[in-house]
């Protein structure tokens, strides 16, 4: 049999390391933002617009249009072609859209309107808290939930605080990643960004469950076994499952990642990332949680008893 | 195995229904007919409905502009929002959408608008309320005409059709200005009542410094009609009866909802409230096409993969889940249709994980039955046995699936966070189709096999890929 939740030393610092990146970031943009993540304008508040233009514009002509404006802080870059320009600064009304909406057609002609967002910052901080609430809420349901599910077998209520450490591990894994593409490529934390978060919970929490269920029917089955061998064992009899429902999910999300639009592109960069650590907690973080509670020990103690039982039951 | 034959053929029934329904074709009336709210109605189901990011549009957040701690007067939101539904339905779009949300705002969606910029204007306007003289002419309710106080209403519409930001009305005196009596100043108190046999009415009372000159022109005209306008157009062409001095009553064949309609709009020809936009998202017609065409072909090679994955992993069973899986898309699309439910960018996300935790329930069950096999049991009990020792997860997995959902949906709704909301619907309709599709029906075709191909099957590992 081999010996998984035994080496959760490793395990807890394969997860350490990958949540690392992240707390360092949000300390740093603490300190220099003022903010736990740097946020899109649906967040913050401000304008982004999207123009396709007939011939090829660069981003800095257009930028500076804005800048004689008056609106210094103006961010300007190319999405999908040449031809197509987006811009962020700060939250405007319709009055003074249309007067930069003059200056740009006298100098670069007429564009297509992508896209327009403009947002008072008021909302855009409603709308997070009520998410995070809603995220906070729902943990805290799935948590009773999983406690009820698994009242049969003993301290059903360390199982859901597992699978709720695995799905904030899991979070906290998405905003690493975030973090690091902020740095090389500027994403920010906005609204799909959260949708993301949300689908990752969702599988998360469902691959949790498969392999607790499995605990919970060979608990049964293999009665006197300790947790840690009935752990082992629900792993490896869930492995296979687990692998091919990771490599559908991935087909289909590698697909859309090609073939979707610059919209979907941070969307699913970031399911990608969370899923893969969705199936990584479920084996490595929720089940070795629920081992070491019951062990009473954070890190595994190589006891000689409980070797001792391991080598004399039946494996 | 009868039994067998009758669920696969039902599922097959189930199967083309929902395919009809789904397919982008003319659909019966009497189905239209019943998906409508109201008598006489029909709601056309040959496309989804797409959200503004798919379609292209404009979605404005409007606020109350008054300070926070200060309440709103009672019912003055959803004053605003009749005044708000009659000029949005002015400019000439599929299927505007308003809606209030919480105490002070209110949520407009204009699908396809043009110049989204001018049609903010006009919803944030202030109108204006006339009394006018129609010097005997037949001019009837909705019509549009010039009067002295607004002289060139009837050539700003033309310009504004003409432009394609405005419908067409019906100008019956294209070349005639009415006289105005009264502007809508004069009122001071406007409301829907009901009279002594139960009809609705609406009553009013003057301000006392002008109604002099009200008093005086009603009873010169008794008989006449004295037509009431907004911004040009014809509200009402109620006939004077009795000279009017500081109140009257407007009757007619109202209906409760007519009658409180009209006396907002008399009460309030301007916003009750002045509206402040606080958010406003415009998506370009090309780039919500853009987001469709590309997600329907990530969707046809990710379906595709999937399919060839799931054959060579599990072979015969891997065809039939996919059979399954065909089912369960085209079972979502038609509930979308039916409900309906507005596609958004995020509610595509929700469908995605949905048919990820489809895939899901297949696996965990194929994985179960291999296992079965591998450890000497029959086929037809593996099959059993794989069913039922894998349901408890599917079952655990999905209901956590739909708590969370359901929490996210009220939040969603209560504020505002319409992204959160769009998530939760697609994928709670599709966890509890999964449930049907991927244990149900998956089965009853794995069973349906066996009772007829059984023996041959039995020597085959090939088929089952253990």
């Amino acid at each position: 049999m081999y010996r998984l939740v035994e080496r959760r030393k490793l395990w807890f610092l394969v997860s350490l390391l990958g949540i690392l990146p992240g707390i360092l970031f949000i300390i740093w943009n603490v300190s220099s933002a003022g903010t736990l993540l740097p946020l899109s304008i649906d967040y913050t508040g401000g304008t982004q617009w999207e123009m396709r233009f007939s011939e090829p514009v660069a981003p800095s002509a257009l930028g500076s249009v804005f800048v004689e404006e008056g609106f210094t802080d103006t961010k300007a870059f190319n999405v999908d072609d040449d031809r197509t320009v987006q811009v962020k600064f700060k939250n405007i009304d319709i009055s003074q859209k249309e007067v930069i909406e003059q200056a740009i057609v006298e100098q670069f002609g007429e564009f297509d309107e992508r896209l327009y967002r403009s947002i008072g910052p008021a909302i855009g901080a409603e709308v997070s808290q009520a998410a995070l609430l809603a995220v906070i809420a729902a943990s805290l349901l799935i948590l009773a939930y999983i406690a009820l599910a698994f009242r049969e077998i003993s301290h059903p209520f360390r199982y859901g605080v597992a699978a709720i450490a695995a799905l904030v591990h899991d979070v906290l894994i998405t905003v690493s990643f975030l973090s690091i593409m902020n740095l090389i490529l500027g994403w920010e934390l906005d609204a799909l960004f959260l949708t993301a978060t949300l689908t990752v919970i969702g599988f998360s929490v469902n691959d949790t469950i498969v392999i607790f269920d499995r605990i919970r029917e060979n608990l049964r089955r293999h009665r006197g076994e300790p947790l840690a061998m009935v752990a082992n064992r629900s792993i490896i009899e869930t492995a296979q499952r687990s692998i091919a429902t990771q490599v559908t999910a991935l087909l289909v999300l590698a697909a859309i990642l090609i073939f979707g639009g610059s919209t979907l592109r941070i969307f699913m960069a970031t399911l990608i990332v969370g899923l893969v650590s969705g199936t990584y907690s479920s084996i490595f973080t929720a089940t070795p949680l629920v081992v070491a509670w019951e062990e009473g020990s954070f890190l595994p103690k190589a006891s000689k008893a409980v070797r001792a039982r391991e080598q004399t039951a039946p494996a | 195995m009868r039994n067998q034959l009758i669920y696969v053929f039902l599922i097959l029934c189930l199967f083309a229904g929902s395919l009809f329904v789904a397919l982008p074709i003319d659909h019966p009336v009497w189905l239209e007919e019943g998906l409508a709210p109201g008598v006489d109605t029909q709601r056309d189901i040959r496309e989804l409905t797409l959200g503004l990011d798919l379609k292209g549009g404009t979605q404005v957040l409007l606020e109350a502009e008054i300070s926070e701690d200060q309440p709103l007067p009672e019912d003055a939101l959803n004053s605003a929002k009749i005044i708000v539904e009659q000029r949005v339905n002015g400019l000439g779009l599929a299927e505007p959408t308003v809606q209030l949300q919480g105490e002070r705002r209110m949520i407009v969606e204009l699908p396809g608008v043009k110049n989204p910029d001018q049609a903010i204007e006009t919803i944030r306007s202030t109108g204006q309320l006339e009394f006018v003289d129609l010097g005997g002419l037949p001019v009837r309710p909705d019509d549009f005409i010039n009067t002295t106080n607004r002289p060139d209403a009837v050539a700003a519409l033309q310009e504004a059709v003409a432009a394609g930001e405005a419908a067409p009305q019906s100008i019956p005196f294209p070349d005639e200005t009415f006289e105005t009596i009264m502007t809508g100043d004069i009122l001071q108190a406007v409301v829907a009542t009901q009279d002594e046999f139960s009809f609705w009415q609406i009553q009013f009372d003057l301000k006392g410094e002008s109604s002099g000159d009200f008093f005086a022109y009603t009873r010169d005209n008794i008989g006449e009609v004295l037509a009431i306008i907004l911004d040009g157009r014809v509200l009402s062409t109620p006939v004077i009866n009795a000279a009017i001095n500081d109140n009257g009553v407007i009757t007619g064949d109202f209906s409760q909802d007519e009658a409180e309609s009209l006396a907002i709009q008399m009460r309030y020809g301007a916003l009750p409230i002045p509206l402040e936009v606080v958010d406003v998202r415009t998506i370009g017609a090309s780039l919500g096409q853009d987001s469709i065409d590309r997600s329907l072909q990530a969707g046809i090679v990710g379906g595709a993969l999937v399919l060839i994955f799931m054959v060579l992993l599990y072979r015969l069973p891997g065809l039939l889940a996919t059979v399954a899986l065909a089912i369960y898309v085209t079972l979502n699309l038609a509930m979308y249709k039916l409900m309906p439910v507005t596609l958004t960018l995020p509610g595509i996300a929700g469908f995605i994980l949905s048919i990820g935790m489809a895939v899901d329930a297949n696996i965990l069950i194929f994985e179960r039955m291999k296992e079965e096999l591998r450890n000497g049991r029959s086929l037809r009990l593996a099959v059993e046995t794989g069913f039922s020792r894998a349901w408890p997860a599917i079952r655990d997995g999905n209901l956590s699936t739909l708590i969370s959902c359901a929490v996210l949906y009220w939040f969603g709704n209560n504020f505002g966070a319409s992204v959160v909301k769009g998530f939760a619907i697609t994928l709670s309709v599709g966890v509890l189709l999964s449930m049907f599709t991927a244990v149900f029906v998956t089965r009853t075709f794995m069973r349906g096999f066996l009772s007829s191909q059984g023996e041959r099957l039995l020597g085959s590992r090939g088929l089952l890929g253990y």
